[in-house]
């Protein structure tokens, strides 16, 4: 049986991904989702969902190392790094761990086979059982690495759901690498906006990603009331069907601000989050017999 | 001897260019012959290691001396790496001003990354 896959993401910051996606996590009826916080930079899905970390590994990229008594100094290393990694100045070869995305492209060229790899760590995978019976995991980047995509790669590699148990993925801001190596590969993208002029900024760049991901598409309009109509017009011109609507309200940005799920704060979200993943599953059922 | 110097414009009349990685050309320049050479900087549009490119640059180019507005801690590794000598513009606004400051021992030497971390 095939597990379906979810991603929630916004483009903007703050909109309300954590608080949609875990909610929706909670609101399982029966065989509760595996949940991975690919928001590694910054995860929060814990303050809401409780794990416990039963498992952890270290992660990282293969960073080259130059032995320099069989190094020529014939700079094909640095000119194949696309990311100027690795720079032969004279007589020496100075790799910048930093820069490097792990690609084995330098080692790879090398025709005095001067380059091996080593393990550079730069985050850890952490997972166990949490709220609800929900299995949770994370990646959590190490403070000062710049590079998130290789935890969440391997994060998705490591944390594997049960036959036909749905996974959703709770992906960082933004609209570039990180979001879309939280997305890629996913059924259904699951889009959390204000109806703001920033809100609506973001949404337009995130739908883009999605498209050019060629994933379905659904919005959650989140501090419903505030703002303007930018983004539901937007929606309507696009076809981008609206799923749910939290209003903005204060009870609920209280309890959030102290960790508890929307659907403990207001339990009524729960068969809400119920119809909208019920409407996710339907829709991915059509898009398997039209695409078939 | 040669050093490069980072201009806004191709050539020797240009003025300076105060940013190292991201400056618009590296101008090969023989200070005393003022015989000279532009290099189109591709570094300006890199998306990371724009510095490490330009010190690339002028490590193959073999020169002996670097002059622009500031060096960030990967370019300053890699031209020090390179054993390439490192100067500041200071006040000099055109590429003529710097060299004769150059020629003149005037300019202020390097000795330590001038400006912080991208990442």
């Amino acid at each position: 049986m095939i597990s379906l896959r979810v991603a929630v993401a916004s483009g903007k910051g703050g909109t309300g991904k954590t608080t949609v996606s875990t909610s929706l996590a909670l609101s399982f009826a029966s065989e509760p989702p595996l949940f991975l916080d690919c928001d590694v930079e910054a995860p929060d899905a814990h303050l809401f969902l409780k794990p416990t970390f039963e498992r952890r590994q270290e992660v990282g990229i293969l960073i080259p190392q130059v032995d320099e008594a069989r190094c020529a100094h014939c700079g094909r290393c640095a000119e194949v790094c696309q990311y100027h990694a690795i720079a032969v100045l004279g007589e020496k070869a100075l790799v910048f761990p930093q820069l490097c995305h792990g690609c084995g492209s330098c080692a790879l060229v090398c025709p005095e086979k001067a380059i091996t790899e080593t393990l550079a760590v730069i985050g850890v995978l952490e997972s166990g059982p949490a709220a609800a019976g929900v299995h949770f995991a994370r990646g959590v980047l190490n403070v000062g690495e710049p590079m998130a995509t290789p935890v969440i790669r391997q994060l998705k590699q490591w944390a594997a759901p049960q036959p036909g148990q749905a996974v959703i993925i709770d992906a960082s801001p933004g609209t570039s690498c990180p979001v879309v190596e939280s997305a890629r590969g996913v059924d259904f993208l699951l889009l959390v906006t204000e109806p703001t002029p920033f809100g609506l900024h973001d949404l337009r760049l995130a739908a883009q990603v999605g498209r050019a991901l060629n994933l379905p598409i659904g919005v959650v309009i989140n501090r419903d009331g505030i703002g303007d109509n930018g983004v539901a017009e937007f929606c309507a011109a696009e076809g981008l069907p609206i799923l749910l609507r939290i209003p903005f309200d204060r009870a609920i940005a209280a309890g959030i601000a102290r960790g508890r799920p929307l659907v403990e704060i207001c339990p009524e979200y729960t068969a809400r989050f119920q119809e909208l993943w019920a409407w996710i599953v339907e829709q991915t059922r059509q898009v398997e017999r039209g695409g078939a | 001897m040669k050093i490069i110097i980072t201009t806004v414009s191709p050539n020797i009349e240009s003025e300076v260019d105060p940013r190292f990685g991201r400056g618009a050309y590296l101008l090969e320049v023989d200070p005393d012959t003022l015989a000279w050479q532009a290099h189109p900087n591709s570094g300006v549009s890199a998306a990371g290691g724009a510095g490490i490119q330009a010190a690339q640059l002028a490590a193959n180019q073999k020169v002996e001396a670097v002059i622009s507005g500031d060096f960030g801690p990967n370019a300053f590794n890699a031209l020090n790496a390179a054993g390439i000598s490192m100067y500041l513009f200071g006040s000099c606004r055109t590429v003529r001003e710097a060299l004769e400051r150059f020629k003149a021992g005037q300019l202020e030497r390097v000795g330590a990354p001038t400006q912080a971390k991208h990442h």
